[in-house]
């Protein structure tokens, strides 16, 4: 446990310390949301019909954009062999990076997502749903992407590789995240998306992990 | 007499390999290889570019698969029980894994932590490779050989009993690579294993030599 959580603490020293990748991520979305009334016209009924959707798809946009670093500085470095080599196991340690991961880029991201929301005039009954929707499906995201992080390691244009394995696998959370919140205005109870956004990220906690670690291991044969 | 972590008495181990075979990117690097060290003992890689130094101390640590051949310690096969296989090794590999903008410090607790070592073990590690005046300097100021003796000092911040060195003594000045010896020396007195590879010139006393172009495949004619 004591190795567990060094190693969070350590990629929150990094991420504070270069500080740069958490701080684009967050500058990316604001970005790109403030964007759309550029592009769609600023009527607001409009803007509110098309809240959820945009803040959802920007934002997992921008957490792709920090995902294929997850592991590659440290493969490079040597870190991640010495890591391996270290009694915990690789599950763990993929855990690990992926919580520090989540707590310098998903969190701020659902932090932000309400300020941008009202950007777009979403209507008074979407806050809370939106902010409880990412914060049960951006964890996912940063798990589902760690998988995809492993597997691309060492790939000349990680980057692009990375985002056509991954993004497919954010539609689900994509679609019950957007649905709560339109769920929420229109006066339906939102649990049952809230429900299976929980069940994905219980099923990703174990099984992202596992093949994260396979994938990483097979990296440093 | 006082104790340092590192001279811990190491109970009677034994760690041995026999018909050992590697194959790196479909070409068969060495075969027939069988090896046995008692506690105490050292072992020294030599033998040409390519003739699988690194691969062997890659086998030696779990992270590569045999082809052919098992591992044994004290007699148990070391390849059903991989992490407790980890959790007796140190690694030092080509690469440092230090991180530019951790400190030496830091450095070197994390890594401590991430064994189960104590930060009290930190100190006593940076003054065996002199490294004290760097404590708090962040290791991109850091010159090649400090470097190298930092990852070094890995190996007394936290006690194992086999150390896989690889190279060890690259970069290293004549007061670094005496330090070097005298950590190794300290290690087998306690009943430590060390298996070093090296080009150089490693006066470790009473080290059995493996000449590793001995086990190079036999070519057919």
């Amino acid at each position: 446990m004591s190795a567990f959580l060094a190693v969070v603490q350590r990629d929150l020293r990094l991420a504070l310390r270069q500080g740069s990748d958490a701080a684009l991520v967050v500058a990316f979305f604001v970005l790109a949301v403030v964007l759309f009334p550029f592009g769609v016209g600023p009527e607001p009924q409009l803007l509110a019909r098309i809240a959820a959707g945009v803040v959802w798809v920007t934002a997992l946009l921008a957490a792709l954009l920090s995902l294929d670093r997850l592991f590659q500085l440290d493969y490079e470095d040597g870190s991640l062999e010495a890591l391996a080599l270290t009694p915990l196991s690789l599950e763990a340690l993929v855990l690990a990076k992926c919580l520090a991961h989540w707590l310098t880029t998903g969190l701020p991201l659902v932090l932000a997502a309400p300020v941008l929301a009202a950007l777009l005039q979403l209507e008074g009954e979407g806050y809370l749903p939106l902010v409880l929707a990412m914060g049960l499906g951006t964890p996912s995201l940063s798990l589902v992407g760690a998988v995809g992080a492993a597997l691309t390691l060492g790939a000349r244009r990680a980057g692009v590789l990375l985002s056509l394995l991954v993004l497919p696998l954010y539609i689900p959370v994509l679609i019950f995240g957007v649905a709560a919140v339109d769920q929420a205005v229109a006066g339906i109870s939102i649990l049952p998306h809230l429900s299976i956004l929980a069940a994905f990220l219980l099923a990703a906690l174990p099984l992202a992990p596992l093949a994260a670690a396979a994938a990483l291991r097979s990296a440093l044969e | 007499m006082a104790h340092s972590p590192e001279t811990s008495p190491l109970s009677r181990f034994s760690f041995s390999g026999s018909g050992l075979a590697c194959r790196r990117g479909g070409r068969l690097v060495f075969q027939g290889l069988d090896f046995a060290l008692e506690a105490g003992g050292a072992l020294l890689l030599t033998g040409p570019n390519g003739s699988g130094k690194s691969s062997l101390l890659r086998v030696m640590a779990g992270l590569t698969t045999p082809s052919a051949g098992s591992l044994a310690w004290s007699g148990a096969a070391v390849a059903e029980d991989l992490p407790a296989h980890r959790a007796r090794l140190h690694f030092v590999g080509h690469l440092d894994a230090l991180k530019p903008v951790l400190t030496v410090s830091e450095t070197l607790g994390f890594w401590a932590a991430m064994r189960g070592g104590a930060r009290a073990a930190v100190p006593p590690a940076l003054a065996r490779f002199h490294l004290e005046p760097l404590a708090d300097l962040p290791c991109r100021f850091l010159s090649a050989g400090q470097r190298r003796r930092l990852a070094l000092a890995r190996l007394v911040a936290s006690p194992a009993p086999l150390w896989l060195l690889d190279e060890p003594s690259t970069g290293l000045d004549e007061v670094s690579t005496s330090d070097l010896l005298a950590a190794i020396a300290r290690h087998r007195e306690a009943g430590g294993m060390v298996v070093a590879a090296t080009h150089a010139d490693l006066p470790l006393a009473g080290a059995a030599p493996l000449a590793m172009q001995d086990f190079a495949p036999r070519r057919a004619a």
